[in-house]
């Protein structure tokens, strides 16, 4: 983030301005500590949960709970989660419901922002006009549930789906991009004889690579995310995403029905896993998939995010 | 809505191009244009009937809406009976919706306090870490959580901070009792506050670093040359550089005043009690798919919308009164 500008400046071996004062130490020994405590903040939760569901129950027993330092590495309470049951299940509804619903969102989408991409088109001004308003005005929650279940949608994994389609935002995210992708590329294309569809994944989708991944890693994360709308329209056991399983084991307090009974777990060494290490195991499973989208967004949102933010 | 103002860098057609498109015929754009306007055909019909009708259905809040009047929810609309603002009536009568009213605005208000000036103040903070490799790890660090979902946040919080949780589990192992921070309707406001700014002010943080970004360095240089120390830069350089964001910040937080988030609430209402979880969004669910009143739920959700509406087009006028630019530039 620093300017070509700021590269010309004069600075200290520190990378400070020279003209900047130098920090005194207080100030830099206070920064350090709010830094140190907001990073913990986040990261030690995370490792707790992780190592503990890597523990066996001597360990678990041993710290009283959760465990903080890791003694050994114990995968049990993973082969027991996705050895059949309500968390496997729940993991395979997920993964389905994140795969197909980013790829309607993605592909519907893409299409709508390149259909206004280009100023002056007939209809252009009322189309956008279209997609902005659902920024001021709320479906109530009440006429949605009366319109999903009234299309026949309770208990189908398409009501997960198709409701949160759509996201504006997402929509002006990927136009604004679109718009900046030089029109003499249009012309030419046009010239040598292509139409809009060759246009858009001849041309534009190459270029625009990296924000179209992000606007769908944005997708992603939303429908594993998806919670609420599973309350609303899924009574079935086994069609429960991962979020809900969560719920129902961490907040309601309820026991995975597939675990630690005293079953024997044929084929491993391992003796079954306590409650509690299931537990965690679960929670690691719900948090997975977002650190390992994590790295490839991260490094393109910002821009996405603030051409959106600032500009819609 | 004058030359789409979400458009930066956007190229704008030559004066000769434009005299030209608007010369040809309405025939003639659409020959031209079909296969975009096309394109955009299956997000609308799905914005159509996920979101317009929706927004259209809420006249049931106008209604005694019963659906086993009809076969589908369509003739179940038609024959339920209209009873004009009967339900609204019961809602202003009914001492829970404004229970839930009053939390959700203390809510909004108490984090407006505490929450809103938490992205700024890291914003500044990771602005001052020159290492650009530090402050690349923090940045990734606190934008995390934002990618969690609510149950997530919860269910980390609750193990660190319940009454079986690893605060708990430490003071234990030492002899002492902590409270259990997850069942206390005192502290709610305190927990859901501070489970919304782990999550989401990392995430905030992003606009104000861009704005700081933008604030040229020659500024500071010339301002320092000029005599002005470490807090007068601040004062006269960074926060009128940030002044613009804040305002549309703060804009839109007003316009969502009203929506506090659901599912934050949704979940912890159990534990720590109605009276003080209770928001608009649960009372809408518990009163309209809890106890089947479609009409009293639909009403409290169109009185939702309409006051965030109001909100949202009041606060930028007042913006555009101070001379900022608001969401939208006026017209």
């Amino acid at each position: 983030m620093t300017t070509a500008a700021e590269f010309r400046k004069p600075r200290t071996p520190s990378g400070r301005p020279v003209w900047e004062e130098k920090p005194t130490l207080v100030g830099q020994f206070g920064k350090g500590v709010v830094i140190t405590a907001v990073v913990l903040s986040v990261l030690v939760p995370l490792w707790v949960v992780v190592v503990t569901s890597l523990s066996s129950t001597d360990t678990i027993n041993a710290a009283g709970g959760y465990v903080f330092l890791p003694r050994e590495f114990n995968p049990s309470a993973y082969v027991v989660i996705f050895s059949g049951g309500q968390v496997t299940d729940a993991v395979l509804v997920s993964t389905i419901v994140t795969v197909i619903g980013t790829a309607i969102s993605l592909t519907v989408t893409v299409l709508a922002a390149y259909g206004l991409s280009r100023a002056g088109t007939l209809l252009h001004r009322p189309i956008l006009f279209y997609f902005l308003l659902t920024f001021l005005i709320y479906p109530g929650m009440i006429p949605s549930y009366l319109v999903v279940t009234g299309l026949g949608l309770k208990d189908n994994l398409l009501a997960l789906v198709v409701p949160a389609a759509v996201s504006a935002f997402n929509l002006v995210v990927l136009r604004a991009f679109f718009m900046g992708i030089p029109q003499e590329l249009f012309d030419s294309a046009r010239i040598d004889g292509a139409g809009e569809v060759r246009i858009l994944l001849r041309i534009v989708l190459p270029l625009s690579k990296a924000v179209t991944a992000v606007v769908g890693l944005f997708y992603a994360v939303g429908y594993w995310n998806t919670f609420f709308n599973a309350v609303l329209y899924l009574d079935r056991n086994d069609l429960q995403p991962v979020q809900r399983v969560l719920q129902q084991f961490i907040l309601a307090g309820q026991s995975p029905s597939n675990a630690g009974t005293g079953v024997v777990l044929p084929g491993i060494g391992y003796s079954a896993p306590p409650n509690l290490a299931i537990k965690m195991a679960v929670v690691v499973v719900t948090l997975v998939p977002a650190l390992i989208v994590y790295p490839f967004v991260q490094r393109h949102f910002t821009k996405g995010v603030i051409v959106g933010a600032v500009k819609g | 809505m004058s030359s789409s103002p979400i458009v930066e860098g956007a190229v704008k057609p030559a004066a000769p191009a434009t005299s030209a498109t608007t010369t040809l015929t309405f025939g003639a754009r659409l020959r031209r244009d079909w296969p975009l306007i096309l394109m955009c055909v299956p997000a609308m019909l799905l914005l159509a009937v996920f979101h317009y009708l929706p927004a259209l259905g809420t006249i049931i809040a106008f209604q005694d809406y019963n659906p086993f009047a009809g076969d589908t929810p369509l003739d179940a609309f038609l024959s339920s009976e209209w009873i004009g603002f009967g339900n609204f009536q019961y809602l202003f009568e009914t001492p829970a919706f404004w229970e839930s009213v009053r939390n959700t605005l203390a809510i909004t208000a108490f984090q407006l306090v505490f929450y809103f000036p938490i992205p700024i103040l890291l914003a500044i903070l990771l602005n001052s870490i020159m290492s650009p490799r530090l402050r690349s790890f923090v940045q990734s660090v606190v934008y995390l959580p934002h990618f969690f979902s609510w149950v997530l946040v919860i269910s980390l919080f609750q193990m660190m901070l319940g009454g079986a949780g690893l605060i708990a589990q430490t003071a234990r192992d030492h002899g002492m009792t902590a409270p259990d921070f997850m069942t206390n309707p005192d502290t709610f406001y305190f927990l859901i506050t501070s489970q919304a700014i782990w999550k989401d002010a990392g995430w905030g943080m992003i606009v104000f670093l861009a704005a700081l970004a933008a604030i040229d360095p020659s500024l500071y240089e010339a301002s320092a040359a000029d005599g002005a120390g470490r807090m007068r830069r601040f004062w006269h350089i960074t926060l009128p550089g940030l002044r613009p964001v804040i305002v549309l910040l703060l804009i839109l937080r007003l316009g969502d005043a009203l929506n506090v988030g659901f599912e934050q609430f949704f979940l912890q209402r159990e534990a720590v009690g109605r009276d003080a979880a209770e928001v608009l969004d649960t009372y809408v669910y518990f009163q309209g798919i809890g106890v089947q009143q479609w009409g009293v739920g639909a009403a409290a959700g169109l009185v939702k919308a309409l006051v965030g509406l109001l909100l949202i087009l009041g606060a930028n006028k007042v913006a555009h009164k101070l001379g900022e630019q608001g969401i939208y530039a006026k017209s």
